[in-house]
């Protein structure tokens, strides 16, 4: 049965990763829904969250195929229920629809959004949430016309207490000169 | 090592002689030209292989590789040069040959112009290489170099590619080296897991049937011995992949033959019937499995293997033992009870005497008057004690080769397997020759491959290789053509070929050469061959539609494995 993954890979800062990292979805024909870089806790190491429909052991396979890239420090891959994640959106509406009412405002509120910026022609308001959240603000804003709209990529954390890259880090190293001897 | 300053172009040439390597496989071109220039004053230390074409060069470095276990190095020059060497670096890719290739890049200021002769290499061979680099300054190339060697020949070996841009080959650097000996990101085995070990030992130890598969992993770890004492001690049949050929000796008594599409009957039929398989270092390849659906159901799948990703990929393991080969056999040897399973073995006699009548006796002792494929193989391997070393090229012929061929020492056949490449097997003859000079090397080629890289005649001549070139002649794409006959209606669409006179070729590039159309004058034609000082190139006329047997058709199950149409 296919289900939204969460598949996050640890890597070297190195150009051209994220290529090969890509390209091991396209050879299969997988889609990637969602996609966001960026340098993790730790100077030097990236975090990619991808966020992709497939089958579990597609998913298996693929993370397998993705950790064993010589860059890539770990993948692993987890389900939403395991993952706590958030996508943040923009929405841009005319200043104008404001003043006529108080929906827009109730609407913000409600979404437990806020607003950005404020100019005489347009407002931006922000919201994160998952996609299902953004989405229904988007629908309900767009009754106003909503002039632009973006949507980031997906963020996530695992339910540990603590993140274990550093240590991940130091046990690899022991390891590794342990089988140099 | 002092500090000296000197040029990227010749730091390239020092960190291979600090890599060992003593043969590079080239072509030169205009962003190549400065380390030519360096590799000048180095070649009494390195020899340099020109061949006529990339392609060319590429698959000698393969073939290199595949004989000697060291890595195979290449150079080209950027644009069409690198853009030549995809091929190649495809069939390593695909085969796990370690391999480390070199490719001058433009300027790096000229970098994404689409300069004269600008290709982007690192984007096109990503995903046939097990890591890459653009080098664009000269104090990353000794590091770069120690750690393409490193990446190429460790864990599960593969090629490598650096693309060193022409500013980085010219301008100076403070050279010092380091070899490569960890990467924090890349672990190229793991340690063994006893607690795995010991659940296979119970599974081998119950086991009334079981099978062992033994693919290339074996050569690779050199396991070769490992693998002769766990057979003999459990009594355990084993069968071979296309790749793990002359990993033990053909004459064993527990070598039961080939597996897969054109492999032996035995051994595909009674994968269906074994209660256990122990796969080593083998990767069920589709040509292997057949339809997986109903690939070995009765079986307990205990799979030995370096790569973490091969298990559960295609065939689902009860137990995987992760890590090399050669420690994983030992720790099972160890703990395995001496065993024999004679009754199971007597089903594989019984398969190949069925074989024999139906296939291998028309094969190699065809009373019909056209040639067979199946007896110029034999005849060679028979003249030259089964000592030779067989390098094929890929068709019928390629799996006639692999049946019929027998060996007695490992890294002795040369095989394009995962990527099936035409044209690989004349110009990976020339590195197996290079590797191993004292050897008698055979390249067997149809002659459809044969015409892909024929040009390397040119290289064979100058290096004076002394390679038996035999090409078996049926006038067609053999293999295509069979599959036309037997599951196309007969409908032989652009399958025939108009040859050149071959042998004339050959004396045009200076190598000696006969042609044999008839069984009465082979026997002495292929001892001229032989007894020949230097390449020398056979042309045999075979049965034009000859088919190769046993099959199992695309698609089918292995216990589907058909002895004639």
């Amino acid at each position: 049965m296919k289900q939204e993954y969460i598949i996050t890979v640890y890597s070297e800062n190195h150009i051209g990763l994220l290529s090969r990292i890509t390209i091991i979805f396209t050879r299969r024909k997988v889609n990637i829904e969602s996609l966001t870089v960026s340098e993790s806790a730790i100077k030097g190491i990236f975090k990619f969250t991808i966020v992709i429909a497939e089958t579990r052991d597609q998913v298996m396979k693929m993370v397998g195929q993705i950790d064993k890239q010589i860059d890539v420090l770990k993948a692993f891959y987890h389900t939403n229920d395991e993952m706590i994640y958030q996508e943040i959106a923009l929405y841009k509406v005319r200043t104008e629809s404001l003043y006529d009412s108080d929906t827009v405002e109730k609407m913000v509120r409600k979404a437990g959004a806020r607003i950005l910026e404020i100019t005489r022609e347009f407002v931006i308001i922000e919201k994160t949430g998952h996609k299902d959240e953004t989405q229904a603000l988007f629908e309900e804003l767009n009754q106003f016309k909503v002039m632009q709209f973006i949507r980031s990529g997906r963020v996530a954390l695992t339910r540990d207490p603590i993140e274990r890259l550093s240590e991940f880090l130091k046990e690899r190293d022991i390891f590794l000169d342990s089988q140099n001897k | 090592m002092t500090n000296k300053r000197i040029p990227g172009s010749e730091a390239v040439i020092l960190s291979l002689i600090e890599e060992g390597v003593d043969i590079i496989f080239g072509y030169p071109g205009g962003a190549m030209i400065p380390i030519y220039d360096s590799l000048y004053d180095y070649s009494d230390k390195i020899k340099h292989i020109l061949t006529r074409h990339e392609q060319g060069l590429v698959h000698a470095a393969d073939g290199y590789a595949r004989v000697t276990g060291k890595p195979g190095v290449c150079f080209a020059t950027s644009g069409p040069g690198a853009t030549n060497l995809v091929t190649g670096i495809a069939n390593a890719m695909l085969d796990s040959i370690p391999m480390v290739c070199f490719t001058g890049q433009v300027g790096s200021s000229l970098l994404g112009t689409d300069a004269f002769q600008e290709s982007d290499l690192i984007g096109i061979t990503m995903p046939i290489t097990k890591w890459s680099y653009q080098v664009t300054k000269p104090e990353e190339i000794p590091e770069a170099v120690a750690k393409a060697f490193y990446i190429a020949k460790t864990g599960r070996p593969g090629p490598v590619l650096l693309d060193i841009t022409k500013d980085a080959q010219i301008a100076m650097l403070d050279w010092k080296y380091e070899k490569c000996t960890k990467i924090r990101s890349y672990v190229p085995e793991l340690p063994v897991d006893i607690t795995h070990v010991k659940e296979a030992v119970q599974i081998i130890d119950e086991a009334k049937k079981p099978l062992l598969l033994l693919g290339q992993g074996v050569i690779i770890g050199s396991a070769e011995n490992e693998l002769k004492e766990f057979i003999e001690k459990t009594g355990i049949p084993a069968a071979w992949t296309l790749l793990g050929l002359s990993a033990l000796p053909t004459e064993h008594p527990l070598n039961v033959g080939m597996l897969g599409m054109h492999g032996n009957y035995g051994p595909n039929l009674l994968t269906n019937e074994a209660d256990v398989i122990i796969a080593v270092g083998m990767r069920f390849d589709d040509r292997v499995t057949g339809k997986v659906s109903t690939y070995a159901k009765k079986a307990k799948i205990i799979h030995l293997e370096i790569d973490p990703a091969e298990i559960n990929k295609i065939v689902k393991a009860d137990v995987a033992i992760l890590g090399n080969s050669k420690k994983s056999l030992q720790l099972l040897t160890e703990r395995v009870k001496e065993n024999s399973h004679d009754a199971w073995i007597k089903e594989f006699k019984k398969c190949d005497d069925i074989e024999f009548e139906k296939v291998i006796e028309k094969d190699i002792h065809p009373t019909k008057p056209g040639l067979t494929m199946g007896e110029i193989v034999r005849m060679a391997s028979e003249k030259t004690n089964h000592e030779a070393i067989l390098v094929s090229d890929v068709g019928q012929h390629q799996m006639i080769n692999a049946r019929y061929f027998k060996f007695k020492h490992s890294r002795s056949h040369v095989s394009s397997g995962g990527l099936g490449t035409m044209g690989f097997g004349l110009p990976a003859s020339m590195g197996a020759q290079m590797g191993q000079p004292d050897r008698t090397v055979f390249s067997v080629s149809g002659d459809g491959g044969f015409q892909m890289t024929i040009q390397e005649l040119g290289t064979i001549e100058q290096n004076k290789l002394p390679i038996k070139i035999i090409i078996l002649n049926n006038n067609f794409l053999g293999m295509v053509r069979q599959w036309q006959q037997l599951f196309f209606e007969k409908r032989y669409s652009f399958t025939k070929l108009h040859n050149p006179d071959f042998i004339m070729i050959a004396k045009g590039y200076g190598i000696e050469g006969n042609k044999v159309s008839k069984r009465e004058d082979l026997d002495a034609a292929m001892q001229k061959m032989i007894d020949h000082d230097g390449p020398y190139v056979l042309e045999v006329t075979i049965e034009k539609e000859d088919n190769v047997f046993p099959m199992i058709p695309a698609g089918a199950s292995v216990s589907d494995v058909m002895l004639e149409a």
